[in-house]
C-alpha cells in the first residue's frame, strides 16, 4: 500500500504479490523448524490495508507460535514504524528481536524515494524501542531481548559513504542498535523509473560493513573514516583500515611487542581477535614475524606497518606505490566461469 | 628408554585419553617416549598395564580444548594433546595464552575445525518424518570429525519435545523426548528418503534467492559442496546460479513500466486513518492484547461520559475491580466516591480510569494481594491512556498518586513535591494522592488530616473544572 520507489512491493508495482494467512505462516514455521530447515522466523511484510492491520497480523503470528505452539526458535519481527505504539509494545513481548528499517540514510533521500516515510517518526519509534528494551532489561522482563537493528539501502540514492556512516554512528549512539545492516540496492522486477538500474554495489556494501566494524570494535571515530575517504566515498580497492593507515603513515610502524592495544587495533590486517592474542602472548614471550604470521591471515597487509624483534619495514612504509602493492587481486573474476 | 604404545579407540575417546594422561603423568613419561595408535575396539591401552592413576589438574581452558580436539579426525590428535598436557603440567601453565606457539597454533586450528564441523552439523541436519502414525523424525548426516556425542546437547535443547534420530557413518543417536541413546553406525538408506515438506522448502529457498547477489564462492564457503547431497534445497542451486545473470539482465533491460492499476486513492486515505475513533474501539484493542502480566480476569476500562470535564487517573484495578470489571469499586474506590459526594462532584459525571488496565497481584492463601506495577508496565499501557484522553478531551486531568503521574508525564516524581496544579502535555492537570494512600495511614489523627487535604484538592479540582481555564481555550488534542 505504501509508495517506496526501491521496493518491489510498492503500490505502483505490477508484480504479482502473494499473501500468507497467519495460520499458514505459523504452520510452515513449525514444520520447517521441526525439520531443522530454519532456526527461527524473520517476518517482514509489505503494508496490507494499513500499518496497524499489517503489524497486528505479524504480531499474531509471533503470539500464536509462542503461546499456542510453545515455539522456542528465534523470532525477528520487522516492525512497521507507522503502526500504533501499543502494537510495537506488544511485538516486543513475543519477539527476540525487533527492527525498524530506516531504509535511506538522509531525510532528503527519504523525501525523494519514500515520500510517505518520515525520518523523525522512524527515529521516534526507535527511541521508544530503545527505552522499552532498557527498561525491560532492568526489570528482567521479556521485551525484544536481542535488542533492535535497522537497515539502510545503499546505492539507490546519492548519499556518500561518510554520510551513511554518520547516520549509523548516530543510531548506535542514540538507540543502542545491535546492528545496522547495509543492503546494496539490487534491481527489482518492474522497477521504478527514478532508480539506478545496474548490478548491486556489493563491494561498496562490504566496505561499509568493514567501516562499521571499525566504529564498533576498533575505536575509530566516524570522522577519521570520513577523512580517509575520497570525497566521502570509501576506497573500493583497499579496506577502510588500510585506507586510513595509508593516509596516516606517520603513526607507523607499530611495535607489536610494546604498542598499546588501541594502536595495534589500527594496524591493517590485524583483527581484534589477533590483537587480543598478540597482547596475551607477549606477556610470556617476545614476538617474531613468524609468530605474528600464525595469529593473522592478513600478514601481507600488516607487514609494512609493524615491527617485531626480527623485522622492520624500513623504507617500505614510504613507498609511493604502497597502496597499489597492497590491493588484493579480485579472487572471483567471473561469477559464471 | 623404550617406546610405550598407547592404543585408544578411533573416535572421540575422551575417557581413554584421560586415563592415559593420568597414568603417563604418574609414570612421568615424556611425549617423545610414547607411541599413540588407534584401534576400532581396543581391549587395553597396549603393552603397558594401565592401572588407575590419580587425576591430574589441568586449567579449565586446557581441559575444554582437549574435549573439543579429541573429536578431530587427525590420527595425531592424541599425541599432540599429550604434548600440550605435558608442557602445561611441566612449568608452562599459561601455555595456551601463547597462541603463537606452533603447538598451540596447531591445536587451535584443530579446535576451529571441530567447531566449524559442529556448526555445519547444527545448520545442515535435515530431518525427515518417518513413516508411521507416530511423529518421529530421522536425519542422515556425514560429519568430518567425531562429533556425534558432542552435538547431542544442542539437538536435545532445540528439539526436546520431538522424537528424533540422527544417523551417521560414525554412529547414531536417538532422543525419545526423555532419554538419549547411542547406537551403531548407519547408512544413508536407513533414513527416510523423502518428506512432504521438502517441496515447499525448496520453493521458499528459490523465491528468496536474489539473482543479483549471486556469489557462488561465498555460497560454497557457507555451504560446502560436500553437504549438498544431503540437503533438499541444494537441488535448486545449479539452476538458480545458471539463470541468475539472465534474470538480472532482464530486470535491467526492462524499461520502467507504468502501473497498470490505478492508484487506490480511497484505500490509501483509509490506510493512514487507522487510529481508533471511539472509546469502544480503543477498549476492544486493549481487551484483545490481554494482560501484560498474566493473572487478571479481565481488562478494566475507563468509565464515564464520553466527553467528561474531568478525567481521574488511578493506578491499576484491584481485586474487586478485576472481578467486577469496573474502576474504583473496591475499598479505595468507595472512599473516593464518598469524598466526591462530600464535595459535590457527581461520580457519574466524571471519567474514571487507571494507568494500568489489568490487575496484578500476589496470591497469598485465598487472598490476592495487589502488587504495584513497575515503571515498564506503566509505560506499556501509556499509549492507550494517551489515546483515551485524546478521545475524551477533558478540561482537566487528575493524577491520583505516583503511578498515574508517571503514566501522564513519563517521569517518576514524588507526589509530596508536585501536588497541586500541573500541565500534562496539552492538558491542564492536577496532582494529588491516590485514595488508597488514605487507607494505609497508621493512626486516626493523620488519617483525618490527610482526608481533609484530599477533600481540599477535590474542591479545587471541582472549581477548576467548573470555571473555564484562564486562557479560555479548550485543551488541544494530544498528537
Amino acid at each position: 500500500m505504501a509508495y517506496c520507489a526501491y521496493c518491489v512491493n510498492r503500490r505502483s508495482s505490477n508484480v504479482k504479490r502473494a499473501k500468507f494467512t497467519v495460520d499458514e505462516v505459523v504452520t510452515l514455521t513449525i514444520e520447517f523448524y521441526k525439520r531443522n530447515y530454519i532456526e527461527g522466523l524473520f517476518l517482514s511484510s509489505g503494508i496490507i490495508r494499513s500499518p496497524d492491520y499489517t503489524m497486528e497480523q505479524m504480531l499474531l503470528v509471533a503470539k500464536k507460535l509462542r503461546r499456542d505452539h510453545g515455539f522456542r526458535g528465534y523470532i525477528h519481527l520487522k516492525t512497521i514504524p507507522e503502526a500504533s505504539p501499543w502494537l510495537i509494545e506488544e511485538a516486543g513481548l513475543w519477539a527476540d528481536r525487533l527492527s525498524i528499517n530506516l531504509e535511506l540514510p538522509t531525510e532528503h533521500s527519504l523525501e525523494r524515494l519514500a515520500p510517505e516515510k518520515d525520518g523523525a517518526s522512524i527515529e521516534g519509534a526507535m527511541a521508544q524501542m530503545f527505552e522499552r528494551i532498557e527498561e525491560a532489561r532492568e526489570e528482567r522482563r521479556h521485551f525484544s531481548p536481542a535488542g533492535q537493528t535497522t537497515q539502510m539501502i545503499v546505492g539507490a540514492d546519492d548519499t556518500t559513504d561518510a554520510d551513511v556512516l554518520r547516520t549509523s554512528a548516530k543510531l548506535y549512539g542514540n538507540y543502542a542498535m545491535k546492528r545496522v545492516y547495509y543492503s546494496a540496492f539490487s534491481p527489482i522486477p518492474d522497477s521504478s523509473a527514478i532508480l539506478p538500474l545496474k548490478s548491486p554495489p556489493l563491494m561498496r556494501e562490504s566496505r561499509l560493513y568493514q567501516a562499521d566494524w571499525l566504529l564498533r570494535y576498533y575505536g575509530f571515530q566516524v570522522e577519521e573514516i570520513a577523512e580517509s575517504s575520497e570525497q566521502g566515498m570509501l576506497d573500493l580497492d583497499v579496506d577502510p583500515k588500510l585506507a586510513w593507515a595509508l593516509k596516516n603513515r606517520h603513526l607507523f610502524p607499530v611495535d607489536v611487542n610494546h604498542a598499546e592495544r588501541e594502536m595495534l587495533l589500527r594496524v591493517p590486517g590485524l583483527g581484534a581477535r589477533a590483537v587480543d592474542k598478540l597482547v596475551a602472548a607477549r606477556r610470556h614471550t617476545t614476538l617474531r614475524l613468524e609468530d605474528v604470521a600464525r595469529l593473522t591471515s592478513g600478514l601481507k597487509r600488516a607487514k609494512p606497518f609493524l615491527v617485531t624483534t626480527d623485522y622492520h619495514p624500513k623504507a617500505r612504509l614510504d613507498r609511493q606505490d604502497l597502496r597499489e602493492r597492497l590491493i588484493e587481486k579480485p579472487q572471483q573474476l567471473s561469477l559464471f566461469a | 628408554m623404550s617406546l610405550h604404545r598407547i592404543t585408544l579407540k578411533n573416535g572421540a575417546d575422551l575417557d581413554g585419553f584421560r586415563r592415559a594422561v593420568r597414568w603417563l603423568m604418574a609414570e612421568e613419561l615424556a611425549p617423545q617416549h610414547i607411541l599413540w595408535s588407534l584401534d576400532e575396539a581396543p581391549s587395553l591401552f597396549g603393552d603397558d598395564d594401565l592401572h588407575d592413576a590419580p587425576p591430574v589438574s589441568l586449567p579449565k581452558s586446557v581441559a575444554r580444548l582437549i574435549e573439543l580436539c579429541v573429536c578431530h579426525s587427525d590420527p595425531e590428535r592424541f599425541a599432540l594433546l599429550y604434548q600440550l598436557a605435558w608442557r602445561v603440567l611441566n612449568g608452562e601453565r599459561d601455555l595456551l595464552e601463547i597462541a603463537s606457539d606452533p603447538l598451540v597454533h596447531r591445536i587451535d586450528m584443530m579446535a576451529r575445525a571441530v567447531r566449524r564441523d559442529l556448526h555445519k552439523m547444527y545448520a545442515f541436519v535435515r530431518f525427515r518424518r518417518m513413516h508411521g502414525e507416530l511423529e518421529r523424525f530421522a536425519a542422515w548426516f556425514e560429519p568430518d570429525h567425531f562429533i556425534l556425542e558432542a552435538s547431542a546437547t544442542f539437538f536435545i535443547d532445540r528439539f526436546r519435545s520431538l522424537d528424533w534420530t540422527i544417523l551417521t557413518p560414525i554412529g547414531s543417536m536417538r532422543w525419545d523426548r526423555h532419554a538419549l541413546t547411542f547406537g551403531p553406525s548407519a547408512q544413508r538408506e536407513d533414513a527416510p528418503d523423502e518428506d512432504s515438506f521438502e517441496e515447499g522448502w525448496r520453493g521458499y529457498y528459490e523465491s528468496v534467492f536474489n539473482p543479483a547477489r549471486v556469489n557462488p564462492t561465498a555460497m560454497r564457503a557457507e555451504m560446502p559442496k560436500k553437504y549438498w547431497r544431503n540437503l533438499p534445497e541444494t537441488a535448486s542451486i545449479p539452476g538458480l546460479i545458471q539463470t541468475a545473470s539472465q534474470r538480472v539482465d532482464a530486470m535491467i533491460e526492462q524499461e520502467a513500466t507504468m502501473p497498470t492499476k490505478r492508484t487506490p486513492e480511497r484505500a490509501i486515505e483509509a490506510m493512514w486513518d487507522q487510529e481508533p475513533k471511539t472509546l469502544e474501539e480503543l477498549n476492544a484493542i486493549i481487551a484483545k492484547a490481554g494482560p501484560l502480566v498474566p493473572g487478571a480476569t479481565q481488562a478494566v476500562f475507563g468509565e464515564g461520559p464520553k466527553h467528561a470535564d474531568i478525567v481521574f487517573v488511578g493506578e491499576q484495578p484491584g481485586d474487586q475491580e478485576d472481578l467486577q470489571g469496573r474502576p474504583f469499586v473496591g475499598p479505595a474506590g468507595k472512599l473516593f466516591t464518598k469524598a466526591m459526594n462530600e464535595i459535590g462532584i457527581d461520580r457519574s459525571q466524571v471519567y474514571l480510569t487507571n494507568a494500568v488496565k489489568h490487575f496484578k497481584f500476589e496470591q497469598r492463601g485465598h487472598r490476592r494481594i495487589h502488587s504495584k506495577p513497575t515503571a515498564g508496565e506503566v509505560k506499556h499501557y501509556r499509549p492507550w491512556l494517551m489515546k483515551e484522553l485524546e478521545l475524551v478531551r477533558p478540561k482537566l486531568v487528575v493524577a491520583l498518586g505516583g503511578t498515574a503521574l508517571l503514566a501522564l508525564t513519563g517521569k517518576s516524581t514524588p507526589i509530596s513535591r508536585s501536588r497541586g496544579l500541573a500541565q500534562f502535555g496539552p492538558y491542564r492537570g492536577y496532582i494529588t494522592v491516590h485514595p488508597s494512600y488514605l487507607l494505609r495511614l497508621p493512626d486516626e489523627a493523620t488519617k483525618r488530616e490527610a482526608y481533609e487535604a484530599f477533600l481540599n484538592d477535590l474542591r479545587r479540582i471541582h472549581d477548576l473544572a467548573e470555571a473555564d481555564p484562564d486562557t479560555g481555550e479548550l485543551p488541544l488534542a494530544a498528537e
